[in-house]
């Protein structure tokens, strides 16, 4: 077994003189990045190697992989680096990486924080988190091989996430008999592919992971190379700060300091820029602007804070300033819009449904969001753009997204911290999707809003009426449009206006293009709500019958409307009793798995949390539901 | 235009307390685990920035085992009075009753004390997140667990199912009775640890500094006798030079032959050194992966 001499060693130093040692290393910076590669690649073992390499790893972990090494190692009697890294047990007995995993090492120079994620392409989702935080990309590639359809989808999600710094390591040369020739092909013909998907810069390095070449200095193996090798290359590459600090003061406020009624700072992590006592700046998105009166830490105030930092600040004036906010310098505001063109990246088992309402949170802000149909969805292989109605796991799309107020923001190739997002599912509270955001789509510009001289309080107040939605939601058979009919009936007695929607009836025109799976239903719903938000405009009383099975969907109908306006009406029929009446003989065949997806039997019915009225159809009859909902109504 | 390059121990101090912040805007009733070793002391000194001029908002907790080194609970006690925070101290009852102690129940004594000891605890004071002192670095399951990590409302941890970590942004939504475990210093190693105290003068307790100390040596670990509930079977305590480089219940932790009095000289040693840190805890070693398997049962 060889047990290579470990390169950095700085033990001298540190036995001699440790004071010096701690004041090198406590002015050492930080560099995070990534490698992109598989198994296959040798990544695991280029990241064994850097680990044994800077002597991160201890004679007791060394001995344990020796063991481990002759157990289940790949490498013959040689250490299996590999195993190093390979963490979750699940993991160990596959073979394979199945998550980020983050490992650090320091040299002289640096502090590293590598994201080791899976390489292939169901792993997607994971390297696009890796990538999200990361400085510079390693791209692996066997020399044997060369480029793979993995190395391109590997570089199109580098490009996509912004990482600036990006290596290609040519791994495995002593394989290849260090042979210049394949060497430069290879490099050749990634320059080629770089160039079309717009990374304009890399370095090459001929490398062997296994064997050590030119990983912490150059290999008498590659005399004909001349570039850098790797470690040396890390700990040079120019980190993010000096161009962060160099942009526009942005910090997006995290938290309202308030200990007392003398002070009042605003916490936040600095996106960007630098800011100083007697600074300009103006709060997002109310547009208030105020002077820095000082920036507070635990060590005292400072008279300069700069990106990459988190501090308080407090303003010369008392202005109105919350969590969610940005804080930016009033020369240079941030765009604030309620409608953008994101890519997507769907994470969640649960495909992308259009015209759902999701959480975004975007800096410190969390807003509800509405997600249009893909514009595109790109081959991650081939980047080719494919025409798709939705989103699957780890596929990456293009959309438009309308969030419910407007917001602050900057595009994702200016800021990461202003420009990226995530979207959490309502129920679940998973993280479904990360995206950036390409730029605003101005409505004004795009479709434009009809001012009408005529407004909806004109309208009512001809018809004498406050405009309404009655939404009767429960189960088929539960008694919805039957009721609905008797209200209608009433209220025109009573010279209302109304109109009344029913599921059924819809379905033969308007929505004749939409089956029964979920995202039909989900756009069900979003049809007939923005009917019903136009006839309230009209002065109407809008009545609907619909099963409507998804909490979200009756949350998003309300949300169309005007306070006040959206009574949701739960006609409360329990299965069996509903299943028993069968008025249309559908349950039967449900049962019979002839109607596929059919609410209550194979498809759920999510029970509303807080009815604005419960109709408990088993105590009551149709009449007396008719005269609740119009007490309701009209006290 | 003034600017600065910034230090890779001020880029981890940055991303701690914008962690802190986060949950501290976003959860209900955080609370701050607290158990007195260095990482805590770190932790715990990272809240008082995040959060200055006022106090952190939130208490500490800690899960006692009574079997703690004496040390420990004077600084405990002093710690939580200077940053001006409640401090609230939970030993599970049963374990009391039964008198669980590491020389007759094994590892009984862990799983009681603290594993369960941390669920009723967080149950019983309705925390929905809870600060943790770990890091990354020290084991490799540990290396892949979030920032953010979910419990269920039985406090299982499913390393399967995590949710991904982009950029700052941390979704600290859940349901109700889900709880979230937070490690701001998820990204810090052993030597930032250490950097960071010794550039921040931040009090730890005396154990991590060599004094001559009554010890007894068993299977291979050198103990200290720390009390006279320590059972000497015809043993006589010797003393030696010695320090911990991670505390715990004392019949529990492995104290090493040291000659370190200052933290320069720790960090020395530390560098130096050819064992890993968590050598020195009988936990890592029953089985492989075996941290991976207490973790999913809800062990911090």
């Amino acid at each position: 077994m060889t047990t290579p001499d470990p390169i950095y060693k700085t033990d001298a130093l540190i036995a001699e003189n440790i004071d010096a040692y701690l004041e090198t290393h406590q002015h050492k910076t930080m560099l995070r990045f990534i490698t992109c590669g598989s198994v296959d690649d040798g990544k695991s073992t280029l990241i064994g190697r850097l680990l044994y390499d800077s002597k991160m790893i201890f004679e007791d972990q060394l001995a344990a992989l020796e063991a481990d090494s002759k157990r289940s190692g790949t490498q013959g009697e040689e250490i299996d680096f590999a195993l190093l890294v390979d963490g979750l047990a699940a993991e160990r007995e596959q073979g394979i990486t199945i998550d980020v995993a983050y490992r650090f090492f320091a040299t002289e120079k640096r502090k590293f924080i590598v994201a080791d994620t899976p390489g292939h392409e169901q792993y997607t989702r994971n390297m696009v988190t890796g990538a999200s935080t990361a400085d510079l990309a390693v791209i692996l590639i066997d020399a044997r091989k060369g480029i793979l359809t993995q190395t391109r989808r590997h570089s199109y999600i580098v490009k996509l996430l912004g990482i600036r710094h990006v290596v290609l390591a040519v791994n495995k040369m002593d394989l290849v008999d260090y042979n210049q020739a394949e060497f430069d092909k290879i490099v050749a013909d990634y320059r080629e592919f770089a160039d079309s998907i717009g990374i304009e810069e890399f370095t090459a390095i001929p490398i062997s992971g296994f064997k050590g070449d030119n990983i912490t200095g150059p290999s008498d193996n590659t005399p004909w190379y001349e570039g850098t090798a790797l470690l040396p290359l890390l700990e040079t590459v120019e980190v993010e700060d000096a161009l962060e600090q160099a942009e526009p003061f942005r910090m997006p406020v995290q938290w309202v300091n308030r200990p007392n009624l003398d002070f009042r700072g605003f916490s936040g992590l600095i996106a960007s820029g630098t800011v100083k006592p007697g600074d300009e700046v103006r709060v997002l998105p109310s547009g208030k602007t105020s002077k820095i009166a000082r920036i507070v830490t635990f060590d005292g105030d400072q008279d300069l804070a700069v990106a990459g930092e988190s501090v308080t600040l407090t303003l010369t004036d008392e202005i109105d300033c919350s969590r969610g906010q940005v804080i930016v310098a009033a020369q240079s505001p941030l765009e604030v819009a309620d409608q953008f063109e994101s890519t997507l990246v769907w994470m969640d088992e649960h495909a992308l449904l259009p015209g759902r309402a999701y959480w975004m949170k975007i800096g410190t802000q969390t807003v509800s969001a509405t997600v249009h149909e893909p514009k595109y969805e790109v081959n991650v292989n081939t980047q080719e753009h494919l025409a798709s109605k939705t989103l699957d796991l780890n596929a990456i799309g293009v959309a438009n997204i309308t969030t419910d107020r407007e917001i602050p923001f900057a595009s994702y190739e200016d800021s990461r911290d202003l420009g990226g997002f995530i979207l959490i599912d309502k129920i679940t509270n998973q993280t479904v999707a990360a995206g950036m955001v390409h730029f605003a789509l101005r409505r004004a510009q795009n479709i434009h809003w009809q001012a009408t001289d005529i407004s909806r309080e004109h309208h009512a107040s001809m018809k004498h009426q406050k405009p309404a939605v009655l939404w009767l939601t429960g189960l088929s058979g539960s008694g919805k449009s039957t009721i609905a009919n008797i209200v209608e009936k009433k209220l025109a007695r009573m010279n209302r206006h109304t109109f009344l929607l029913d599921g059924d009836n819809v379905r033969h025109g308007l929505n004749k293009d939409l089956g029964f799976t979920e995202a039909d239903r989900v756009e069900n719903i979003r049809r007939v709500g923005e009917v019903a938000r136009l006839m309230t405009d009209a002065g109407l009383i809008v009545i609907t019958a619909f099963i409507s099975p998804f909490r979200s969907e009756r949350n998003m109908v309300r949300s169309m409307m005007q306070p006040g306006e959206f009574l949701e009406i739960f006609v409360d029929t329990p299965l069996e009793v509903a299943e028993s009446r069968d008025v249309k003989g559908l349950y039967a065949k449900a049962r019979s798995g002839e109607l596929k997806n059919f609410t209550g039997i194979d498809s759920p019915y999510e029970y509303p949390e807080a009815p604005d009225l419960r109709i408990d159809t088993t105590k009551m009859t149709p009449e007396e539901a008719a005269d609740a909902i119009i007490d309701r109504l009209i006290p | 235009m003034a600017s600065k390059t910034l230090t890779h121990l001020q880029h981890l101090e940055a991303e701690s307390i914008h962690i802190m912040r986060e949950v501290v805007a976003e959860a209900e009733n955080p609370v701050m685990l607290y158990s007195v070793g260095k990482d805590s002391a770190v932790m715990l000194h990272l809240a008082k920035k995040a959060f200055y001029p006022a106090p952190p908002p939130f208490p500490l907790l800690h899960v006692d085992t009574t079997w703690k080194f004496q040390d420990m609970y004077k600084l405990r006690d002093k710690a939580a009075k200077e940053a001006g925070m409640e401090l609230l101290v939970y030993q599970n009852p049963e374990a009391v009753e039964r008198g669980i102690n590491p020389f007759d129940h094994g590892s009984l004594h862990t799983d009681m004390w603290k594993t369960e000891g941390l669920k009723q605890a967080l149950d019983k004071y309705g925390f929905d997140a809870a600060f943790g002192g770990a890091r990354r670095d020290e084991e490799k399951a540990r290396a892949k667990e979030r920032v953010f990590s979910f419990r269920s409302a039985n406090h299982r941890w499913d390393p399967k199912n995590q949710r991904p970590e982009l950029w700052h942004l941390y979704n600290a939504r859940k349901s109700k009775g889900e709880s979230m475990r937070v490690f701001p210093i998820s990204n810090w190693t052993e030597l930032d640890i250490w950097q960071y105290i010794h550039l921040e003068g931040i009090e730890i307790v005396p154990l991590y500094f060599s004094a001559p100390r009554p010890t007894v040596e068993r299977d291979g670990l050198i103990l200290m006798v720390d009390d006279d509930r320590f059972p000497l079977n015809g043993e006589e305590p010797v003393m030696r030079s010695v320090r911990f480089r991670t505390l715990g219940c004392y019949p529990l932790t492995g104290a090493v032959e040291s000659e370190a009095k200052t933290l320069p000289e720790v960090i020395q040693e530390m560098l130096l050194t050819t064992t890993s840190e968590r050598q020195g805890r009988a936990i890592d070693h029953d089985q492989a992966a075996s941290m991976e398997k207490k973790k999913q049962e809800g062990y911090f």
